[in-house]
């Protein structure tokens, strides 16, 4: 029902544009040039006014409404039966909607159908009254366009600052995914502090991670939260990585810029872009049935026991992700050293490895700490290799060969687990708001590293 | 005016020194240059690695296997009223006349255990397929037909030889097959036939040794430890009881010793010797024709077994026999000897056939390894990529219209910038935690006394939820492309809509825009094709739930290809994994179709000014 009147709101506005663009034109009496707008911005100003008017109409009173009647259901559940637990009125609710639109219902009883029946009555004054705000408000926009319309009324000035509304209000979506990731994170990250009573220090310096063991009564065991296990196998994962993609992706950098032949660089350019298009899943599965056995294989043919789970393996594959990462960028700043340095440097008698050593690096430097630290950024942020190749129990380890787990992996198994999604959300929440600050600390400190040391050249 | 002693200067280039120093700072040169190729060497081989990887396994599955079979279809009642049923979703599942027909094709009676042993070796699903040939033609009941009954995922595996097929060995001898009542059977054969069979039971036990002697170090460490406890203890309850794990402790080193010698000593001991086969060992076949034999105990020159498939007794000359052997044993594959038997019976036969495995694109998910496919993935792939596109790419454009061509220079458009250069690097499983937390699951907020719930309209696991946390992902990517193509349209075009008359909205919309589309769309499809590898986000909004059906609308559940190669490949069935690998290949073929599609629109459209 309610997609239909969407639909009906579409096509009053196309059925406005066509009436009120004819209504110009008949205005005009065959002198278009008497009109101040041409007669399709007459049409165009009164389409949108139909189409804001009833799908804002629409939106809001759906929002209210379901807000208000949820409440009431929530309240007359709360009046029937006061000594269920939230969770238990929460099933009871559900499963009298189910009652209604047919689905798999836990139990069938008077209360359900109670409630099934009040939910059914709601939601069809809902619909009704949705439906009639958002037509009533389209037609009501429809006649003052109409009547708007004379000779002299400057439509195309009007439609264009709409549309340029429009505009901002589409380039502002940015911020708004800002602040929906701030707040998302931070309501629930505020809620495990709660939970823990205020001691952050048990979660940031604590040694074990085990959230879900100590859950009573809706708080948390704050011995039980400690998140240095995975502070440490994220930070060795990310350091293995680094050790691989730094200096592949910087020595790769180098040649391509100054040793390798156009021809070399028309193949060898290519191929780190293909490195950097495989979807990380792939790189996951790489990880676990390949890299990880023959890690594991090796290790017990020299004598060393190595996991096949251990952090090598995760750290090697998420290196080899990270490397057209590196290259690329380094490339880019390497290639805008100007080549008047190079000649400088030649004309002096070094050789070209020398040029590049003592003048290229030291020039492009600041572009090159900056890609690194934006690596950085990324493979803690890294979550499918780690996820499909690292552990899950929580080791506080710093052997490179035992498994570790990270933030990445925790947020996923807390989130993908079996647990009550209100009690396994909050721990979940607090790691990505972690994450979401280290990142973004790491990407704030990158370009200002290139700013503040940028060499201007020109 | 000092002159300049030039032969001096020109012996100061040719000394030894400088020389040595000149070698040096080449090889520097060579060395700095050999990093790079070793550099890009090690990028190639990762690529090479990886490709090959997939492609292998990808391979490994482009057919299956189906046994023939000559069921006869007897259906129940029940079973008729399905058959003869219009809706194509009742099915049913003719499991007795494929077990029978099973039966059928092997000689002898069977026990009922190892009829449920003969039936698993086909799919499960052999009976519904057997079904639908029926339900497509309801004259087929009661008569005989030849059916190709799909094979079980582990058989399938085996007939690749996941697990090892039985390898002959030498039998240049001839075997003498003694049958006698109530006895084990027993073949004598020359001395030279089993050399190779002791050679692998040797290092066998040989191995086995090694396991055991650690097992007694490792009971010895225990003992070690005990022992220190004692002395440190003082309440008496507690010796007590730690004096009865070292006695434990102490049993199992001495076993686990006891069993290092035996073992060591058939490992070593070249004489006369008898070997029991026991669960840990390889399997050892004796095949003459149809009938096999399955080695107990192993001698020198005779071996005692049980039939699988009965041989006649008699004497049988050098090329009529064969000894085989499968190395891994028994308790560690998930084919028995018996349905190793009756699998290998039925291939020499003829039986068994393969076919393309058209299965792998038409099915969706199913728990059974053989039956699973990626289509509902596709079709989850494609409502997703739907919404991602038609909230991102019109979201995008319109952003970077307004942030080259209106926006001022002020506080609000600096801030719209420095937040979508951020949003571009954060990581994705927060966009996740996002589209979780505001489009599925709400955020409950108090205001004015009334909790309300913001958000939340999304369902879970739909790809309409996906999509959007995909959008909100993409959207910085197509913004960038949009705003550098935008600023790559010259100036004089706008000055000369503008010097014409037009609004500077029709500017941008008549002129400027379609001149920078191809460039918009080139980032976009880029983007797209980062959003369509994507699995993180998706696994947090629930998309990696077991869905058997493709969804039908953007809103019902669904998964998509990434979340469905992560399930996949968390799966314990082998199969799974040589699943996994194709499910990646098809995957990577979209995404090399889009970027390959990005990069002739480039070359096509793309206007140098």
């Amino acid at each position: 029902m309610l997609p239909l009147t969407l639909l009906g709101i579409v096509l009053l506005s196309l059925v406005a544009f066509a009436l009120c663009r004819g209504h110009a034109l008949a205005l005009a009496a065959g002198r278009q040039a008497a009109l101040h707008s041409r007669p399709a911005y007459h049409g165009l100003y009164a389409l949108l006014w139909v189409l804001l008017a009833g799908i804002g109409v629409f939106a809001a009173l759906d929002i209210a409404l379901s807000g208000l009647f949820d409440n009431l259901i929530r309240g007359r559940i709360d009046t029937r039966a006061p000594d269920l637990s939230p969770i238990q009125q929460s099933l009871v609710y559900s499963d009298a909607v189910k009652l209604i639109t047919g689905g798999v219902v836990s139990t069938d009883d008077a209360l359900r159908r109670e409630i099934g029946a009040l939910w059914a009555s709601y939601n069809g004054w809902r619909i009704a009254l949705v439906s009639a705000g958002g037509l009533v408000a389209a037609g009501i926009a429809f006649y003052r366009a109409w009547a708007q319309i004379a000779l002299n009324f400057r439509a195309r000035n009007r439609a264009e600052r709409m549309l340029r509304g429009m505009l901002w209000t589409a380039a502002t979506i940015a911020i708004l995914t800002t602040l929906g990731i701030v707040l998302s994170l931070i309501g629930e990250t505020l809620i495990f502090f709660q939970r823990i009573g205020w001691q952050v220090d048990a979660f940031l310096f604590g040694t074990t991670w085990s959230p879900l063991a100590g859950v009573s009564e809706g708080a948390l065991d704050p011995t039980k939260v400690g998140a240095i296990p995975l502070f440490v196998g994220t930070l060795m994962i990310t350091i293995i990585a680094m050790c691989v993609a730094v200096p592949v992706g910087l020595f790769a950098a180098i040649y391509l810029a100054d040793f390798a032949s156009a021809k070399t660089r028309s193949w060898a350019k290519p191929l780190l872009e293909i490195l950097a298009g495989v979807p990380t899943v792939v790189y996951g599965y790489f990880a676990a049935i390949t890299v990880a056995p023959a890690l594991r294989d090796f290790g017990s043919a020299v004598g060393l026991s190595i996991a096949s789970e251990s952090a090598l393996a995760a750290g090697v594959v998420m290196g080899i992700m990270i490397i057209p990462f590196i290259s690329s960028l380094s490339d880019d700043v390497i290639n805008s050293v100007p080549q008047s340095l190079r000649d400088g440097s030649y004309g002096l008698g070094a050789t070209r490895a020398e040029t590049v050593r003592k003048v290229v690096i030291p020039a492009a430097l600041p572009g090159i700490v900056s890609a690194c630290l934006l690596g950085t950024s990324r493979a803690i942020g890294e979550t499918m290799i780690v996820v499909m190749a690292a552990g899950q129990g929580a080791n506080m380890t710093f052997n490179p060969l035992d498994a570790v787990t990270t933030v990445t992996v925790q947020i996923v198994m807390l989130i993908t687990g079996d647990t009550e999604a209100d009690v396994a959300a909050a721990p979940a929440f607090t790691l990505g708001f972690t994450l979401f600050c280290v990142t973004l600390a790491l990407n704030v400190v990158a370009l200002r590293v290139v700013r503040r040391y940028r060499e201007m050249y020109d | 005016m000092t002159s300049i002693d030039f032969t001096a200067l020109s012996a100061k280039h040719t000394s030894d020194a400088t020389r040595a120093r000149l070698r040096k700072r080449y090889w520097a040169e060579v060395r700095l240059k050999a990093y790079g190729i070793i550099a890009i060497a090690f990028a190639a081989a990762a690529l090479l690695l990886l490709g090959s990887t997939i492609v292998t396994k990808t391979l490994s599955v482009t057919h299956e296997y189906y046994l023939q079979l000559e069921p006869r279809i007897e259906a129940s009642e029940r079973d008729m009223e399905r058959l003869t049923s219009d809706n194509p979703r009742l099915r049913a599942n003719l499991r007795r006349p494929v077990s029978e027909s099973l039966q059928a094709a092997v000689p002898g009676e069977i026990s009922r255990r190892d009829g449920r042993a003969l039936t698993g070796i086909v799919s499960a699903n052999a009976g519904l397929e057997l079904g639908d040939l029926a339900k497509a033609d309801n004259s087929l009941v009661g008569q005989t037909v030849a059916f190709d009954a799909l094979l079980d995922d582990n058989t399938q595996l085996y007939l690749r030889g996941a697990f090892g097929r039985p390898q002959p060995i030498n039998s240049s001898e001839t075997a003498n097959v003694i049958v006698a009542e109530g006895q084990p059977v027993v073949v004598e054969v020359g001395p030279a036939a089993l050399s190779e069979v002791f050679a692998v039971l040797r290092a066998e036990r040989s191995f086995q040794a090694e396991r055991a002697a650690a097992e007694r170090d490792r009971q010895q460490n225990a003992v070690d430890v005990t022992i220190d406890q004692i002395g440190e203890a003082s309440d008496p309850e507690q010796i007590a009881l730690l004096e009865r794990r070292l006695d434990a402790y102490e049993r199992a080193r001495d076993a686990a010793e006891a069993r290092r010698t035996e073992l060591r000593r058939q490992a070593t001991v070249r004489r006369e010797i008898t070997f029991e086969m026991g669960e840990d060992d390889a399997t050892l076949f004796i095949n003459i024709g149809g009938g096999w034999l399955k080695a107990e105990t192993v001698e020198r020159e005779r071996v005692t077994g049980a039939f699988l498939e009965p041989i006649p007794a008699g004497t049988y000359a050098e090329g009529s026999w064969q000894a085989l052997m499968i190395e891994r044993p028994e308790a560690r594959r998930p084919i028995s000897d018996r349905q190793v038997v009756w699998i290998e019976n039925f291939d020499a036969q003829g039986k068994i056939v393969q076919k393309v495995n058209s299965r792998l694109l038409e099915a969706s998910d199913s728990a059974s390894a053989e039956l699973a496919g990626i289509w509902g993935a596709i079709v989850g792939s494609f409502w997703t990529m739907v919404v991602t596109f038609s909230l991102a790419f019109p979201l995008g454009v319109m952003a970077a219209i307004y942030l080259e061509e209106f926006a001022p220079k002020n506080r609000v458009t600096d801030l719209i910038e420095v937040n979508i250069n951020n949003l571009a690097a954060v990581p994705s499983i927060v966009f996740g935690l996002l589209g979780l937390a505001i489009f599925v699951a709400g955020v409950d907020i108090t205001l004015f006394g009334t909790e309300i719930t913001i958000g939340g309209f999304l369902p879970r696991s739909s790809p309409m939820a996906g999509g959007a946390v995909l959008a909100l992902m993409t959207l910085p990517t197509i913004i960038i492309a949009g705003r550098a193509s935008i600023r790559a349209v010259p100036p004089s075009i706008r000055d000369a809509a503008l010097g014409l008359g037009a609004s500077r909205l029709q500017t941008a919309v008549h002129h400027v825009l379609p001149l920078a589309m191809p460039g918009i769309l080139t980032g976009s499809i880029i983007g797209m094709a980062q959003a369509l590898g994507e699995t993180a986000p998706l696994l947090l909004v629930g998309m990696n739930s077991f869905i058997q059906e493709p969804p039908g609308d953007p809103f019902s559940p669904g998964n998509v290809l990434p979340t469905l190669i992560y399930q996949w490949n968390s799966n314990s069935e082998r199969l799974f994994d040589d699943k996994t690998a194709a499910a990646i290949s098809v995957l990577l073929i979209f995404l090399v179709a889009m970027n390959a599609l990005a990069v002739l629109l480039r070359k096509r459209f793309e206007r140098r000014w």
